[in-house]
């Protein structure tokens, strides 16, 4: 899919982006991402970046708005594009946040560019008639995505760096609990990367409210054939699959990603390496 | 005026020559959702085995100049699911499959093929002979004419005598010729060629292997010169044995370029993770690309670029 480049500006430490693409931008749910293929015709780059969509507009058809950081591989190249350039980009893809039916109270946390993802997602759940609080943060000040539309739109927006340049000092999941229990949360929110994922999870649990989190990064092809994206996830069933975060995700419930796990093949997994696993130590192709 | 874009694989008439590469196109399920699967030539599946694996460690994939290191580790349900409910789904698509196979020895290749060609669906078995030997100490049985071709005869004389066996081929072989006449002479109707080549990638940052798995399998444009090698070698040498080529194929010309060097249909593998309209893509790329040449059948240009040269001194 073709899309149209309408407007690149620079957001502190991020690049924003907004093609006309109206086939993504009809069909976007919140928390869906697209993937942008970096580099032109005959690119060295093969793989696509999966990237959270920070907004979607109906101009010109239909607009989507997505966040990337300077230093994603590619970025440079993606930078460089200019008003009316065409980019080659996939989407909506992925599952999106389930979003509650009856008005609920959502705290909904954010770190780096992962706040992009969350700004659709507050608007849908404000226009059910939601409670929604922010919990925005990121290493410096210039890497908060999205502090002053979080002011704007939440009933509270807390933001939190860990050079202390914006907000409190600290991290986004040393913040959490005080705003769930001030909030009063039902549910958590969640777009950014693993290590923080794991602890917001871990936090919802302990509060004994569900969490929805979003992976950020999705590195492969986004459409679920390269099988790179894999993470262990309990399912339905109790059993623990590698499922891929690009067709299966990004969202997951925190409680069934085997946060401890990534990185690994768990022992119990389907199909995890056992009697009839290959030899180890020797590559399969 | 629009080419003819036949072609065959043994006895098996494809009504176009492009394939989705082994553990590239997935189940087909993921790409039905951009285009109908029954416009491939064929989906070659990912590489069964007999049992599900849940497949390496991440990280899986690393980016490399003009291609993709992957250890996924042939993740996939194993033969039970596939025939319950893969197989089926393509079938009921009007899809054709091409099913890749994967065993530690040659017992659990002929239990696989045994197993797949029981019930009719599979229009062509190809047996992944990269897979380590378990009996061999892990070493690939491709790497050596006659473990590939005591695979490939117990594959012959295991799966159904209609559905047609291709030996899928490494290049990173002293002599790749070799290996493809054992497999021939073993009973392999035809040959998939290349499989990717192993390579390694570090993350200097990090100062660690970028794959959870240290090395991977290389493809995309970066070993396309291999394939067309390969292909070129195996086809002077056997000319009468159907090629699938792969290797790195982005565009109609790329494919056209195997063809050129004697493959008989070209499979689509690295390109579907860049853009998951590739096939389609390539296949009008291709069907352009003949009829610009004036070429009206597929099946004229397969292994021209092997006529002699028109300007050879006498």
């Amino acid at each position: 899919m073709t899309g149209t480049v309408l407007t690149i500006r620079q957001v502190d430490a991020y690049h924003a982006m907004t093609v006309v693409a109206p086939a993504i931008a009809e069909r976007f749910r919140p928390g869906q991402f697209v993937a942008i293929s970096v580099g032109g015709t005959g690119s060295p780059m093969l793989m696509r970046r999966g990237l959270p969509i920070h907004d979607v507009k109906p101009d010109y058809g239909g607009t989507v708005e997505f966040v990337f950081p300077a230093d994603l591989p590619g970025a440079g190249w993606l930078a460089e594009r200019r008003v009316r350039d065409s980019l080659d980009l996939v989407g909506p893809l992925g599952r999106p946040f389930p979003v509650p039916r009856d008005p609920v109270h959502c705290v909904l946390v954010g770190s780096g560019y992962g706040s992009a993802g969350l700004f659709m997602l507050a608007d849908r759940l404000q226009q059910r008639g939601s409670r929604v609080d922010f919990v925005l943060g990121a290493t410096s000040a210039d890497r908060v995505f999205g502090a002053l539309r979080a002011r704007r739109m939440g009933q509270t927006a807390t933001l939190a760096t860990e050079d202390g340049s914006l907000g409190v000092r600290g991290r986004v999941t040393d913040v959490l609990p005080q705003v769930i229990e001030d909030a009063r949360g039902d549910v958590v929110y969640a777009c950014g990367p693993m290590a923080m994922l794991r602890t917001v999870a871990a936090v919802a649990t302990e509060f004994a409210i569900p969490s929805q989190v979003a992976v950020r990064e999705i590195v492969g092809c986004g459409t679920g054939v390269c099988m790179s994206c894999v993470l262990p996830v309990i399912g339905e069933d109790g059993i623990t699959r590698m499922v891929r975060s690009c067709v299966e995700g990004p969202v997951f419930r925190g409680e069934r990603l085997r946060f401890d796990d990534v990185g690994t093949i768990p022992f119990d997994a389907l199909g995890a390496p056992g009697a009839r696993g290959p030899v180890e130590g020797f590559r399969e192709r | 005026m629009s080419a003819d874009m036949r072609t065959r694989l043994s006895h098996v008439e494809l009504p176009n020559p492009i394939l989705t590469a082994a553990g590239c196109g997935g189940s087909g399920r993921e790409l039905s959702v951009f285009y109908d699967v029954s416009r491939l030539g064929a989906l070659t599946t990912p590489s069964i085995t007999l049992a599900p694996r849940a497949g390496r460690p991440t990280p899986r994939t690393a980016e490399t100049p003009s291609g993709v290191l992957n250890a996924v580790g042939a993740q996939g349900p194993g033969v039970d699911a596939f025939l319950t409910s893969d197989l089926p789904w393509l079938l009921q698509q009007g899809a054709r499959a091409v099913v890749s196979i994967a065993g530690g020895s040659v017992a659990e290749f002929v239990e696989l093929a045994k197993r797949l060609t029981e019930q009719p669906g599979v229009s062509v078995l190809e047996v992944n002979l990269s897979w380590p030997s378990m009996e061999d100490r892990g070493r690939p049985f491709a790497a050596d004419a006659s473990a590939s071709a005591e695979v490939i005869t117990a594959v012959r004389a295991a799966a159904r005598f209609d559905v047609p066996v291709f030996a899928k081929l490494a290049p990173d072989v002293p002599d790749v010729v070799a290996i493809a006449r054992a497999c021939v002479a073993a009973g392999a109707e035809g040959l998939s060629l290349i499989n990717t080549v192993p390579g390694m990638a570090i993350d200097v940052d990090a100062a660690r292997p970028a794959l959870a798995a240290v090395t991977g399998g290389l493809s995309g444009p970066a070993v396309r010169p291999l394939a067309v090698r390969c292909v070129w070698q195996v086809h002077a040498a056997l000319p009468g044995v159907p090629i699938v080529g792969m290797g790195g194929v982005m565009t109609g010309r790329d494919a056209l370029e195997l063809i050129l060097a004697g493959a008989c249909a070209v499979a689509v593998g690295t390109a579907n993770f860049q853009d998951p309209f590739a096939c389609p893509r390539i296949l009008r790329e291709l069907e352009e690309a003949l009829t610009a040449r004036g070429i009206e059948r597929a099946a004229e240009a397969i292994g021209l670029a092997h006529r002699p040269s028109e300007r050879q001194p006498r």
